[in-house]
């Protein structure tokens, strides 16, 4: 029986835990200083809007740790000792360990602006950061938000339930500009001003915060010059590994740490898994690094497999992701990049009044689907994985359209108009087909 | 343990009201105050017309203006902001002091009628409360209050108003939308109007002729005393005809056709979230404390015992009444099914729940289809406690004598768990109690859409959080997330398909739907991303 030892209760290493415990029957320790208990990172901002307690947001109760012998350890790890795989805690005694996963996450990018550590500047990541910010946002009216991204809208959405005003400081062009296609995001800007309350400033950065006398934040200065008043900032400009700690040890480290395709570190029998693992040889159309809920679970599977001696690559198949700005939804499947490639041709459809917006991108010559970007219409997971799988075209996947649609019963259906307006603009004449039980198109 | 803050100071929002917020608190307080007027301190106010549509427009309007001012200027969406800040929905001093005026309402309707005046004035007359809604009811039915017809009348104009502003709420989505047009036509029509119309019309409760619920949208088990003798009497006497046996017949067919058909096809959720009353008032009276069921493994437990114990409760009832029924030698049914038919179609009856179990336990390869056989254990007890009582000769079945069974369920079960607990505790137990923990029908329902039907809560592939919000926001108390993380389908006995998960759901991942049965219970599932992605189990 070996000592597996977790660093790290966020999802990559939870589920590495329950994979390694349904498959052996070692023991597992997993130590965290954030919380004793496991919980939905992404989910933290429905605890300050009020749509959640806090309690409500972890997904299992409190005898399964104990049930499934998962030891939980709240403390922080100071050093770890690879030589004696000895691991070091801020208050318990050292941990000793047969085996070690790194599932240690991120931490907010701080880029060294002036007055970045003012009070009523943070960004939002922990529970400790979601404390900080309830008491951060108390009474306050006007808020500037850094950072266009995921993040970012969320923290809008939160200060939005508070009826506090925020400013977006966002570097690129449009809104979510290193992700979404430029119609894509200013679709979504068009939701986001919807909202009272929402300012988006496009090719603004900042360029230093500046403090009252008590040390907190009363503006900022944007690179443009301009000054605006706040007393509140959300540093939401993206993440970084939370690797420093481990920085002076013979742990090969870039950005993140660096892991091969089966997530074993240069060490033996240490290995690193989520956000803060960086893929030494990365997928095609895959990045090194992928702080996304999705990848570190699918991280947690593999990993678990290889500890219980059945050594397992991470191979992640299509690309996919969600979200969700405001009241909009949003999904995506396969891969629809920021710029179009020269091999892919596009084909967008949306409806302004009612807020939807597909996004389909195909290869030029064969049409085989690459990806879609779907906003406000919910798409079928399995099906849209195994169209691309099987390489279907962008004509397939219109026709059949019907089956992959996930939306509620009795909803509005937009196929037929989606169809027509493809038609139109590549002047096709493609028909809709009825809808099909969505499993007959997975044997078929 | 993590630090717990209290978030509660910062949720202002909630105590800037608007215009209309206010104008409807007000119409809603003016109702209030009358209504504990005329309860509380008895007072007869004239003309009661005036006061009877202060009260009941008073009441509704005052619930639609507070909705319009709520929800016109947020766009489409999820409006739970707060939900957990808010004193009345957050089990705070407000929810207290609703639950416990909600539950003395309860107490006061089933055991001191007085209170509210139903009857107290000279000749019988009414008085307070009930007295106001007496030219309502001289209008349906040519006759003074009662105070069911008072509740009756709140019960409806609850749906109804509380139903738009539930539709106000959700106008995203066209999934409640409709099923809340249903349930308020339901209400509206079957549960309220048309029974009282009958009733005028002479075609219930004639002189002589003993009363019988002309409601068919109460449906065997629920309406537990549908096969007792004086109501199977009351269906059958002539003044009644021929709407009593048309009831009769509907009834017959709704239980045992009926349910199971369309609970086969659709699940549940075509009764407890579409028709129902009980359902109905817990969607839209009840929506705001929707959060408050208890998710935990243990409530669940609990739930399974009780809602089943109940059923065969219910079960054990009818057939014992029955029972005497037709040993005692003169019934009306004879005129329709002479001598022993009646033992035959009673043995029939539980022959035919006999076969669907089996049939079910044969049919099902799910792990928890032993518990069919318990089911058919119980009938087959049932048949031979009555087989013995009919070779010895006795009118009860059961040694016990079937009026008393009936007394204890309508004490118990009707009056303090749906009633009392169902409604009364709302803001503190959440708004399906009465549904998950005791309604037979809902036992009966659940055993169809767990072993032998179409529904189920389909999981979008690897795209859950698990967030929290499913689970969060099932009045059922099912934890939704459990299986929605593990890219489980969600088929449980209990879930009313209102489709709530699916709306609060920020990822798109759950979806209600009705499909081949193949495939429907997915155990060990495989969750979708990872090629060869690894299973739990």
């Amino acid at each position: 029986m070996e000592h597996v030892v977790i660093i790290g209760n966020g999802i990559a290493g939870i589920t590495a835990a329950r994979h390694i415990r349904k498959r052996s029957d070692n023991r597992i320790t997993i130590i965290s200083s954030e919380t004793e208990f496991f919980f939905a990172r992404t989910a933290l901002m429905y605890v300050y809007m009020g749509h959640m307690r806090f309690e409500d947001i972890m997904p299992y109760e409190k005898d399964f740790w104990s049930k499934n012998r998962l030891d939980l350890i709240q403390d922080h790890v100071q050093t770890v000792n690879f030589e004696d795989k000895k691991l070091i805690l801020a208050q318990g005694s050292p941990v000793f360990y047969d085996k070690l996963i790194l599932a240690t996450g991120s931490k907010y990018n701080k880029f060294g602006w002036k007055g970045q550590d003012l009070g009523g500047v943070q960004g939002l990541y922990s529970k400790k950061d979601l404390d900080l910010m309830e008491q951060n946002t108390r009474g306050i009216k006007n808020a500037v938000i850094v950072g266009g991204g995921l993040i970012g809208v969320e923290v809008a959405e939160m200060l939005a339930s508070r009826n506090i005003q925020s400013t977006f400081l966002i570097r690129e062009k449009t809104f979510w500009g290193n992700a979404l296609p430029k119609e894509d995001g200013d679709f979504v800007t068009a939701h986001l001003t919807r909202h009272g309350g929402i300012k988006l400033l496009f090719e603004e950065e900042l360029e230093e915060v500046i403090g009252n006398e008590e040390m907190r934040v009363k503006a900022v200065k944007t690179k443009s010059g301009d000054i605006i008043d706040c007393e509140f900032l959300a540093l939401t400009a993206g993440v970084h590994p939370n690797v420093d700690f481990l920085r002076e040890s013979k742990l090969e480290i870039e950005k993140g740490i660096l892991v091969s395709a089966d997530l074993s570190t240069n060490i033996e029998n240490v290995y690193a898994i989520g956000d803060c693992a960086q893929i030494k040889e990365p997928l095609e159309n895959r990045m090194s690094i992928e702080p996304v809920w999705y990848t570190a679970r699918m991280m947690g599977e593999a990993v678990a497999q290889t500890i219980c001696g059945k050594n397992t690559e991470y191979k992640p198949g299509h690309w996919f992701n969600s979200a969700k700005f405001f009241d909009l939804e949003y999904q995506t499947y396969g891969r629809v990049w920021n710029e179009l490639k020269d091999d892919e041709d596009e084909f967008v459809w949306k409806n302004t009044e009612d807020e939807r917006l597909l996004h389909f991108v195909f290869h030029k010559k064969s049409h085989v689907l690459h990806g879609v970007n779907s906003f406000g219409i919910r798409l079928r997971h399995e099906i849209f994985d195994h169209w691309l799988s099987e390489k279907k075209t962008i004509e397939e996947t219109l026709e059949n359209l019907k089956t992959a649609n996930f939306d509620p019963e009795f909803f509005k259906t937009y196929e037929k108009e989606i169809i027509k307006s493809f038609n139109e603009k590549f002047s096709a004449n493609i028909r809709l087909k009825k809808k099909v039980w969505w499993r007959k198109v997975l044997r078929a | 343990m993590s630090q717990t803050i209290n978030y509660s100071i910062a949720g202002e929002k909630t105590q800037n009201l608007n215009a209309k917020q206010k104008i409807g608190l007000t119409l809603a307080a003016v109702a209030f105050f009358l209504v504990i007027l005329t309860w509380v301190f008895g007072v007869t106010l004239n003309p009661s017309w005036l006061f009877m549509v202060l009260i009941l427009f008073g009441f509704g309007f005052g619930a639609f203006f507070y909705g319009w001012g709520s929800y016109e200027d947020v766009p489409k969406g999820i409006k739970n902001n707060g939900v957990f800040f808010n004193s009345l929905t957050n089990r705070g001093a407000l929810g207290w002091i609703a639950a416990i005026i909600l539950t003395l309402f309860y107490i006061c309707l089933y055991w001191y009628g007085d209170w509210f005046g139903d009857g107290t004035g000279e000749k019988g007359t009414n008085e307070g409360l009930v007295s106001l809604f007496d030219p309502l009811s001289q209008v349906f039915r040519g006759e003074v209050a009662d105070k069911w017809f008072v509740y009756g009348t709140f019960y409806s104009i609850a749906i109804l108003f509380l139903g738009i502003k539930f539709i106000m709420k959700y106008r995203h989505s066209r999934y409640h939308l409709i099923r809340t047009i249903s349930l308020i036509i339901v209400q509206l029509l079957f549960a309220y109007s048309i029974p009282y119309i009958l009733e005028g019309l002479n075609y219930n409760m004639a002189e002589g002729a003993g009363y019988y619920s002309t409601n068919i949208s109460n449906i065997w088990p629920l309406n537990s005393d549908f096969l007792t003798g004086s109501r199977i009497d009351a269906k059958l006497a002539s003044p009644h005809q021929p709407v009593g046996l048309a009831i009769l017949v509907w009834g017959v067919f709704a239980f045992v056709i009926l349910t199971p058909v369309l609970g086969y096809f659709v699940g549940k959720r075509w009764y407890c979230s579409w028709v129902c009353g009980c359902g109905g008032l817990a969607e839209t009276a009840g929506d705001p404390f929707r959060h408050l069921s208890d998710k935990s493994k243990k409530a669940w437990k609990f739930e399974r015992f009780s809602v089943h114990s109940v059923m065969v409760f219910v079960l054990l009832m009818t057939v014992a009444v029955m029972y005497s029924y037709f040993s005692q030698s003169e019934f009306k049914l004879e005129a329709y099914l002479p001598g022993n038919w009646n033992y035959i179609a009673l043995f029939t009856i539980l022959g035919l729940g006999l076969t669907m179990f089996t049939v079910f336990y044969f049919n099902s390869s799910s792990r928890s289809r032993n518990k069919l056989l318990i089911a058919s254990g119980i009938i087959v007890f049932l048949g031979i406690m009555m087989g013995i009582a009919l070779v010895t000769g006795r009118d009860d079945a059961f040694v016990i004598e079937s009026t008393k069974i009936k007394k204890a369920y309508g004490f118990l079960i009707g009056a303090i768990f749906s009633g009392i607990i169902g409604v009364g505790f709302y803001p503190l137990m959440g708004n399906r109690v009465w549904c998950r923990f005791g309604c037979p029908m809902a036992g009966y329902l659940g055993i169809i859409q767990r072993f032998k039907s179409r529904f189920r809560i389909t999981t979008n592939g690897g795209q859950c959080i698990s967030c929290g919000n499913c689970s969060t926001y099932c009045e059922q108390g099912i934890d939704v997330r459990w299986y929605a993380q593990r890219g489980q389908n969600i088929v449980r006995a209990s879930c009313v398909g209102c489709g709530i998960c699916s709306s609060v759901c920020p990822r798109g991942v759950l979806k209600l739907e009705n499909g081949p049965e193949k495939e429907r219970i997915n155990d060990n599932p495989i969750l979708i991303g990872h090629d060869g992605a690894p299973r739990l189990r």
